[in-house]
């Protein structure tokens, strides 16, 4: 989960580091209250995307009117598909020198990695390419983390001036506890600044969640922008489903990751035949497939109003087939007891486990919208055909 | 032969009395696997019965090591226990540890992942996220089912548990040395090369399938590695071509951040290395046929 930048300088704040006096708002009225009580403020849209400075999304407000006319003039905006619908007050400061600082997850080395560089307030994947000596990326290891000793180190690899390096050295370890402290996967400081006075602030706050480690935070799932999620993956997720929504019109249902990844490809490829039909959404309802989860699946695919057809590939592993298959009737039942209407065509594919069996259920029900059809490819171009009103 | 996980292998469950770990050691059992005890420190001593074989229950993975020879272990433990888990595991020093645990906290992966290296990896880790190995005909440590395909002469590495039964059901006539579910998580324990360089070395396994996903440049690496090591035929299959950037498909890892762990560019680069992709699990299967002829 990514956060904002003003959750991310909540977080930072938290754990000690140095931040600017700050507050977010939703309306003019709000930014105007923060800025009486601030003063001069930079005033800056909250979006989950780079680029907001150049999009005109970073305003300077000397007092509290003009920080109403500025969050009036950002708020709303949409910045790269992303609609402006906070922003964040804060202090300003005369910057002298940007820097950049950040750990992450490094996947390729099994470890976390530090990244740090003089040369800060950019993308710094193109200084990256353009000035390759300016940024020092330093491996660190999971057990031993980040101490004053490893600090140093990093301040020297990237060539931090003599006079900031004490302050760095500060934030890179207090930065390092909120990065395991947190359960991040990134926290990304971009830029760390000097200013005239010679203080090293934090100036942005990227900051990526695993949400594996949810269980240990409570405080991580309120800070989720529900509002920002689609409706349908909301409901999906109320109801513990792996859903996402994608833009095409045959809905998918199947079990594991990895099979229903494939089957958005299947049926992408069938779907080239037929004037580019695509899946509609990846839903994996994993292990279990019984018939409330079935149920739920099918309620929230079916409430797609764009998909037209529904795919159901299942590989029985563990779960029987058989199972599967009675899962899917007494969905339509459950469905149907709860008022609502299914009219859409599904395709069933059952294959592994008892699949044999599971079949025979399904044609045994006799119900006009469920087709069987025995293979992944023949099923998917199946319900690509039934999608595209063939 | 077949690659880690052999007829001799003795095999611990470490959460054995919870309710998946109770269900697939039963599943393990009757698939012919030599399940020697579990651990769980607050049953040790007491015996858990499956089917008519009485399983013991040990205190502590060194104390079953001790007591069994037991030299694989299956971890079944919630994820948030189960970096305690492995560290026992690693500090134990047993052979291998298959995690099976879906939903740990990538810090915790991280930490016992730097203890083993720190600790010079005597203990193979698989996973977490993962389904499992399985040798067909000799042992199955985890939860792939044993009756999709038996023993052959194809060795199979993959980032998926449903496409890895998938694909095994496509080539269920041929059959498999050993089949191996590495897991979805952006930090797992053994990768796709060291498969495929144990794949190379084993004399049973004649061709290999690799299975990958979007995310990560795990698979890239490996087309790497191929190019450089692996004589043996090597088939491919990549899911998520038309997964969108910046969604989780499902794994944790199978995500596209930005232009990096699309995947096109697993294909071109396996392509590169002279790995047959195919663009779907059938046709990947089809792949393979040719070349066992």
């Amino acid at each position: 989960m990514d956060l904002y930048e003003y959750q991310g300088r909540d977080v930072f704040e938290k754990h000690g580091l140095p931040v600017l006096a700050g507050g977010v708002a939703q309306t003019p009225q709000e930014a105007r209250a923060i800025a009486e009580r601030l003063g001069r403020v930079v005033v800056k849209a909250q979006v989950k995307v780079g680029g907001r400075g150049k999009a005109g999304g970073v305003k300077l407000a000397d007092n509290s009117d003009e920080a109403f006319e500025r969050a009036n003039d950002i708020l709303g905006m949409d910045i790269k598909g992303h609609t402006v619908h906070r922003v964040m007050l804060a202090e300003t400061a005369s910057i002298a020198e940007e820097y950049y600082f950040s750990y992450l997850l490094d996947r390729a080395n099994r470890t976390f990695l530090c990244i740090a560089s003089v040369a800060g307030g950019m993308d710094i994947e193109q200084v990256a390419v353009e000035s390759p000596d300016k940024v020092a990326k330093i491996a660190i290891d999971a057990v031993q983390g980040v101490d004053e000793a490893k600090a140093r180190e990093i301040v020297t690899a990237a060539q931090f001036p003599a006079e900031v390096a004490d302050q760095v050295v500060d934030i890179a370890v207090k930065l390092w506890q909120t990065f395991v402290a947190e359960d991040a996967t990134l926290v990304e400081v971009n830029p760390l600044a000097k200013t005239d006075a010679g203080r090293v602030l934090c100036l942005d706050a990227k900051v990526t969640l695993d949400e594996n480690a949810g269980f240990r935070h409570a405080d991580h799932e309120a800070m989720e922008d529900k509002s920002a999620v689609d409706p349908l993956e909301q409901a999906a997720k109320a109801k513990d489903l792996n859903y996402v929504k994608l833009d095409g019109e045959v809905g998918i249902i199947g079990n594991g990751a990895g099979l229903v990844m494939s089957t958005l490809d299947v049926v992408a490829y069938a779907g080239e035949a037929f004037g580019g039909v695509k899946p509609a959404n990846f839903l994996d309802i994993g292990g279990g497939a019984s018939a409330e989860v079935m149920a739920n699946g099918l309620e929230i695919v079916l409430s797609d109003p764009a998909v037209k057809s529904v795919f159901v590939n299942v590989f029985g592993g563990i779960t029987a087939c058989d199972a599967v298959a009675n899962g899917i009737i007494n969905a339509f039942a459950l469905l149907e007891s709860k008022g609502e209407t299914v009219n859409k065509p599904l395709v069933v594919r059952l294959d592994g486990n008892n699949a044999e069996a599971g079949r025979a259920i399904l044609d045994g029900a006799n119900n006009p919208l469920v087709e069987r059809v025995d293979t992944m490819d023949g099923a998917a171009k199946r319900a690509a055909e039934l999608a595209a009103g063939k | 032969m077949a690659i880690w996980l052999t007829k001799d292998s003795k095999v611990i469950v470490q959460g054995m009395t919870g309710s998946e770990g109770s269900k697939h050691t039963r599943r393990m059992l009757a698939a012919g696997t030599h399940i020697v005890g579990g651990v769980n420190p607050r049953k040790a001593g007491t015996e858990v019965e499956f089917d008519g074989t009485s399983v013991p229950v040990f205190g502590s993975v060194a104390d079953a090591m001790a007591k069994t020879g037991a030299d694989v272990t299956v971890i079944f433990v919630p994820p948030a226990f189960t970096k305690d888990a492995v560290l026992e595991a690693i500090d134990a020093g047993i052979g291998l540890a298959v995690v099976i645990t879906e939903g740990v906290p990538v810090h915790d992966t991280a930490v016992f992942w730097a203890h083993a290296v720190a600790t010079g990896n005597k203990t193979r880790i698989v996973g977490p996220n993962c389904p499992g190995i399985a040798s067909p005909g000799a042992s199955n440590a985890g939860i792939i089912p044993a009756d999709i395909a038996g023993s052959g002469r194809i060795g199979l590495v993959s980032k998926s548990g449903t496409l890895t039964y998938q694909m095994m059901y496509e080539l269920r006539d041929i059959g498999f040395s050993t089949a191996v579910g590495i897991g979805g998580d952006p930090i797992i324990g053994t990768t796709h090369i060291d498969a495929l360089a144990a794949f190379q070395e084993d004399p049973e396994t004649e061709a290999i399938v690799m299975i990958g996903e979007i995310g990560g440049d795990a698979e890239e690496r490996a087309a790497e590695y191929i190019k450089a090591h692996v004589t043996k035929p090597v088939v491919g299959y990549i899911a998520g071509f038309t997964a969108p950037p910046g969604k989780t498909m499902g794994h944790a890892g199978a995500i596209i951040s930005g232009s990096s762990g699309t995947a096109e560019a697993k294909k071109v680069a396996l392509e590169a290395a002279g790995v047959k992709v195919g663009k779907t699990p059938s046709e990947t299967a089809r792949l393979m046929r040719e070349i066992m002829g």
